[in-house]
C-alpha cells in the first residue's frame, strides 16, 4: 500500500492510507473531501485534472473570532441586508480544478448564490444570504474542502483600495489617436497637388489636431510632471527631453497648420506618446499572486481568544488586547504579542521571524515572543506587550519602511538623459546660430525640428523592454522581482550579506548527531516503530533518518501532546521526547533543537538536529566572493561558526547574535561605502531587507510566505543567485547597446533637422523606425541571454 | 455639402464607439483578471443537472458495495 498514490491530492497514501469507493486516499480529511464532491455532483473535479485536491486542516476553534459580527463586517466587501460579498484570499487555489469547485460552490450551500475566482491573484469573491449561513460558516466550509482562507491582520486593515487602471486609459486614449491621425495624415504624405486634397486638407489637419489633445494633455501628462518634478530638484531626467520634444511637436505643428505651412508632425506626436506608454505598460509586469510589501500584519490573526476574570472565552480584537490580559493560543495560532505562559506545553514553531523551522520548547514562566506559531495543545499566556511594542512588531517602527527605494536610485536612462539633454540643446542652439547668420527664416524651423528628432523615444524604451523581458525571464525561473528597477540595482551590488537560519540552511532535512549511549537493535527497531506512529515533525524526520528495516506491532502508543511518545512492545517501552518528558535537565547547547530517548525509563542518550546547508552554498559563496565582499549576519549564537569558516571562503564576515535592529544598522553602515545586496528570509531580516540596496527574500513556498522585499527567491533556486546577479549585468550591456543604436538613429534624423530639411514624413517614419528596432534588438538580446539559463521544471502553472 | 464631411463623421463616430466600448471593458474589470475566465468558459456546460440524479444513485449502490467488500 505504500507505493500507492492519493486520488484527491497525489500524495502517498503510506500506512494511513485509507481506501474508498475503489478508490486510494492518504487520509480521512482527502477521503471526506471526495465524499463531499461527489455527493453533491462535482465529482469532474477529478476528471478536470487528475489528484489536483488539498488536504483539509482540522482546526475546529480556530475561526471563533468570525462570530464577532464587529470583525466580520471589518471583512466583508458588501453587507446589506441578508446579502453579503467576501472576497477572500485562498492560497491553496493552484489548478482549474480548483477553479471549477470552487465556481460550484452554491451546490455545497444552498445559502451560496454566487461565487468567482480569481486565479492570478488566488482569491475567491463570494455573494452569500446570511439568513441560515455566515462568514464563519463559509470558511469553515471552504477549509474542509482543502481550500483555507487566509486571513490576517492585514485583511483587517485594508480600505477598500480602487485600482489603478490609468495608465491602461492613457494607452487606449494614445492607440486610438495614433491609429486615427495615421489615416487622416497619410494623404499628404505624398504631397501631390491634387484639387480634392488641397480643398480638404485644412479639414485634416485640424481634425489630427483635435485628436492630438488628448494625447499631450492627458496620455501624456506623466511625462511633463516627472520633466517638472526632475527639473524643481535640479535633475535633467529622461523625462525632459521627452518632455520638450512632445511639446515642441505640438506647438511646431499647431503653428504650422495655423499658418498653412505644412501638415505638422501629429502623426509623430501621437506614435511617440503611444511607443513610449507601451514600454511602460510593458515594463509593469507585476506578480499579483505575490505580495512584496507585506509586515507582520500579513502573518499575525485578526482576533484572539481572551479569558476574562471569570473564565469565560471572548474573541478580541488584537489590538485591543491590554498588557496583563489573560490569552488563549490554540493549536496552530500565532501569538500575536510578548507574553508569559502560564499552564500547557508550548512547542513554538519560530519560522516566521527567524526562519528556522524546528520547533523550540517551551515551559511555563517562560517568556514567548509575538510571531512564534504554537504546535500542539492549547496555551494560556499572560499578556507583556502590547501588539505595536512587541520585540518582534517594534521594528516597523523604523522610518526605513517608508523609504521609498526607487525615487533614491538614479536608473541608467536617467544618467544617459542629463548628456542627452545637453548635447541636444547645444546642437539645436549651435545650428539655430548657423542659421541666423545663413537664412535667418529658417532658425526657428532648425531649432524645433531638432528638438523633435532628437526626443529620445527610443532610448526611453531600452530599459523598459530589456529589463521587462529580464523580469519575465527571471520569473519563469523562480525568481520574482517587484519591479524591473530592482535589475538595475542587482548589477551594481558590491557586497552581498546573507542571513543563516532559513536562507543558507535548508528547513527539512537535518543532520542528526546521535550522543549517549548506544541504542541495541532491538531498541532501535522499538524507537523506529515508535516514531512511525508519530505524526510530529521531529519524529518524521528522525524516522526518515533512521535506518532500519524491522518494524514490530506495537502494543501500545501513546502521544503526550508538546511532550513527547511512548511506545511498548511486549516487555520493552521506550520513550522519547522533550528533556522534561524524559525526566532530564536540557542540556544548554547551542539552542540546537534536541529529542531525548530513554528504553525501559533509563536515560539512553538525545538526537541533536543540526541544520543542514543547503546544496551549493560553498559554490554560491566561492563565485560572488571573486566578485563581491559577502558576509553572514545572523540571529543566532556563534555555535555554527566553525562549521561555517570551514565551509565558506576565509575573507567571508560573520556575525552572530544579531538582533533584527541590528541587522538593519549593520546594513546601513555598508551602505556608506557599499551597495548592499542582502539575502534573508524571516521577518527578522525585514528591516536589513528594506534598508539594503536589494533586499531578496528566500521562501520554500513562495505563495504563503515572505517579508517585504525587492524579490522573491524559490528557495529550490538558490544555487543559481550567482547567475542571476550576472544576468542582471548583462542586461544594463544590453540597454548600453541599445543606446548606442539608438543614438546612429538620432545622428540620421540631426542630419535632416540641422540642414532645414526634415519633412513630416522623414519624421513620421524614423521615429517609429527607431522604436521598433530597439523594441526588436532588445527583445532577441535578452531572449538569446534567457535560452543559456534552464528553465525550472515544475512552474508552468503561473506563466 | 461634399459627402467627405459624411464619411468622417461616420468613420470617426464609429472609432469613438469602440473606444468608449474599450474603456467601458477596463472600467468593468475585464482586464483585471486574464486568465481566470479563458478556463472557466472550458466547462460551463459541465454542472451535472437534476436529470443526472439516477447517475448519483449508481454511484452511492458502488459505494455501499465498496465498503461491504
Amino acid at each position: 500500500m505504500t507505493n500507492k498514490i492519493c486520488y484527491h491530492c497525489g500524495d502517498q497514501c503510506g500506512k494511513d492510507g485509507v481506501c474508498f469507493d475503489e478508490k486510494e486516499f492518504c487520509c480521512n480529511g482527502c477521503k471526506t473531501v471526495y465524499e463531499i464532491f461527489t455527493s453533491n455532483g462535482l465529482s469532474k473535479f477529478y476528471d478536470l485534472e487528475a489528484r489536483a485536491g488539498t488536504t483539509p486542516n482540522h482546526a475546529p476553534k480556530k475561526y471563533d473570532f468570525l462570530d464577532n459580527q464587529e470583525i466580520v463586517k471589518q471583512l466583508v466587501e458588501f453587507d446589506e441586508e441578508d446579502i453579503q460579498v467576501v472576497n477572500l484570499s485562498t492560497p491553496s487555489i493552484h489548478c482549474s480544478s480548483c477553479i471549477w469547485v470552487l465556481e460550484n460552490l452554491t451546490r455545497l450551500h444552498p445559502s451560496i448564490k454566487n461565487s468567482q475566482v480569481d486565479f492570478p491573484k488566488k482569491t475567491i469573491r463570494v455573494t452569500y444570504d446570511i439568513t441560515d449561513f455566515s462568514l464563519k460558516a463559509l470558511v469553515m466550509l471552504l477549509s474542509s474542502i482543502g481550500y483555507e482562507p487566509y486571513i490576517s491582520l492585514e485583511e483587517f486593515n485594508k480600505k477598500s483600495q480602487k485600482k489603478n487602471r490609468s495608465l491602461i486609459y492613457k494607452l487606449g486614449v494614445a492607440g486610438f489617436a495614433f491609429g486615427n491621425v495615421m489615416l487622416l495624415s497619410f494623404p499628404e504624405y505624398f504631397e501631390v497637388q491634387e484639387f480634392w486634397l488641397d480643398q480638404y486638407k485644412q479639414v485634416f489637419r485640424w481634425l489630427m489636431f483635435i485628436f492630438s489633445l488628448p494625447v499631450v494633455f492627458y496620455a501624456a501628462q506623466d511625462y511633463f510632471l516627472s520633466a517638472l518634478k526632475g527639473l524643481r530638484s535640479k535633475l535633467l531626467n529622461i523625462d525632459v527631453p521627452i518632455a520638450l520634444g512632445v511639446l515642441t511637436l505640438f506647438l511646431r505643428s499647431t503653428v504650422d497648420i495655423i499658418f498653412d505651412l505644412g501638415s505638422g508632425f501629429f502623426d509623430s506626436l501621437t506614435g511617440l506618446v503611444f511607443f513610449l506608454l507601451l514600454g511602460k505598460f510593458f515594463q509593469q509586469k507585476t506578480y499579483s499572486f505575490l505580495s512584496f510589501e507585506r509586515d507582520y500584519k500579513s502573518y499575525f490573526p485578526i482576533a484572539v481568544t481572551r479569558l476574562n476574570a471569570d473564565g469565560k472565552e471572548e474573541s478580541v480584537q488584537v489590538y485591543k488586547v491590554k498588557v496583563g490580559d489573560r490569552l488563549l493560543i490554540r493549536n496552530q495560532e500565532i501569538i500575536p504579542v510578548d507574553c508569559v505562559l502560564i499552564k500547557g506545553g508550548a512547542e513554538i514553531d519560530y519560522s516566521f521571524v527567524t526562519g528556522e523551522s524546528q520547533a523550540i520548547f517551551k515551559e511555563s514562566g517562560d517568556k514567548l515572543f509575538a510571531g512564534g506559531k504554537q504546535l500542539s495543545g492549547v496555551l494560556e499566556v499572560e499578556v507583556l506587550k502590547s501588539v505595536s511594542q512587541s520585540y518582534l512588531t517594534e521594528l516597523w517602527g523604523n522610518s526605513i519602511f517608508q523609504k521609498d527605494k526607487v525615487s533614491n536610485f538614479q536608473s541608467l536612462t536617467d544618467s544617459i538623459g542629463k548628456r542627452f539633454t545637453t548635447a541636444v540643446l547645444s546642437i539645436a542652439i549651435v545650428a539655430s546660430i548657423f542659421w541666423m547668420f545663413y537664412q535667418p527664416s529658417m532658425v526657428l524651423n532648425v531649432f524645433t525640428a531638432v528638438l523633435i528628432i532628437a526626443c529620445p523615444c527610443a532610448i526611453a524604451l531600452a530599459a523598459p523592454f530589456t529589463l521587462g523581458n529580464m523580469l519575465r525571464i527571471f520569473g519563469k525561473r523562480g525568481f520574482y522581482l517587484k519591479n524591473t528597477n530592482v535589475i538595475e540595482r542587482l548589477a551594481k551590488v558590491d557586497t552581498a550579506i546573507f542571513d543563516k537560519t532559513g536562507t543558507i540552511t535548508t528547513s527539512n532535512k537535518d543532520v542528526v548527531n546521535y550522543e549517549g549511549i548506544e541504542l541495541t537493535d532491538e531498541e532501535k527497531a522499538l524507537l523506529k516503530t515508535t516514531l512511525r506512529a508519530s505524526n510530529h515533525p521531529l519524529s518524521r524526520s528522525l524516522y526518515n533518518i533512521l535506518k532500519t528495516n524491522d518494524i514490530e506491532t506495537l502494543h501500545e502508543f501513546q502521544e503526550q501532546t508538546g511532550l513527547g511518545i511512548e511506545g511498548r512492545s511486549k516487555e520493552h517501552s521506550i520513550k522519547v521526547g522533550s528533556a522534561r518528558y524524559i525526566g532530564r535537565e536540557t542540556i544548554a547547547s547551542h539552542a540546537n533543537t534536541a529529542v531525548y530517548i530513554s528504553a525501559d525509563e533509563d536515560y539512553k542518550g538525545r538526537f541533536v538536529f543540526k541544520n543542514k546547508y543547503r546544496d551549493g552554498v560553498k559554490e554560491i559563496f566561492d563565485e560572488l566572493g571573486r566578485t563581491m565582499d559577502i558576509g553572514i549576519l545572523s540571529g543566532d549564537n556563534d555555535g555554527e561558526k566553525k562549521r561555517l569558516q570551514k565551509l565558506l571562503p576565509g575573507k567571508t564576515r560573520l556575525l552572530f547574535d544579531q538582533k533584527p535592529k541590528d541587522k538593519l544598522e549593520y546594513i546601513a553602515r555598508l551602505q556608506e561605502t557599499n551597495k548592499v545586496l542582502m539575502v534573508g528570509d524571516g521577518l527578522n531580516d525585514a528591516g536589513a531587507l528594506a534598508q539594503s540596496d536589494v533586499g531578496i527574500a528566500i521562501s520554500e513556498d513562495i505563495n504563503v510566505f515572505s517579508p517585504a522585499c525587492d524579490g522573491i527567491l524559490d528557495a529550490s533556486n538558490f544555487d543559481k543567485l550567482p547567475i542571476f546577479v550576472r544576468f542582471s549585468q548583462k542586461a544594463i550591456t544590453i540597454i548600453k547597446m541599445s543606446f548606442i543604436l539608438s543614438l546612429c538613429y538620432n545622428l540620421v534624423g540631426l542630419y535632416f533637422a540641422v540642414t532645414g530639411q526634415l519633412q513630416p514624413v522623414v519624421a513620421a517614419i524614423l521615429m517609429p523606425l527607431s522604436s521598433i528596432s530597439i523594441v526588436v534588438f532588445t527583445t532577441l538580446m535578452t531572449n538569446v541571454l534567457g535560452r543559456s539559463l534552464n528553465p525550472i521544471q515544475n512552474n508552468d502553472d503561473e506563466e | 455639402m461634399s459627402v467627405i464631411y459624411v464619411l468622417l463623421a461616420i468613420s470617426i463616430s464609429v472609432a469613438i464607439i469602440f473606444f468608449a466600448a474599450f474603456v467601458l471593458s477596463v472600467k468593468n474589470g475585464q482586464y483585471d483578471d486574464a486568465y481566470t475566465p479563458s478556463v472557466r468558459m472550458l466547462f460551463e456546460d459541465e454542472l451535472l443537472t437534476d436529470t443526472d440524479e439516477d447517475t448519483l444513485d449508481k454511484q452511492e449502490i458502488k459505494q455501499t458495495e465498496s465498503t461491504n467488500q
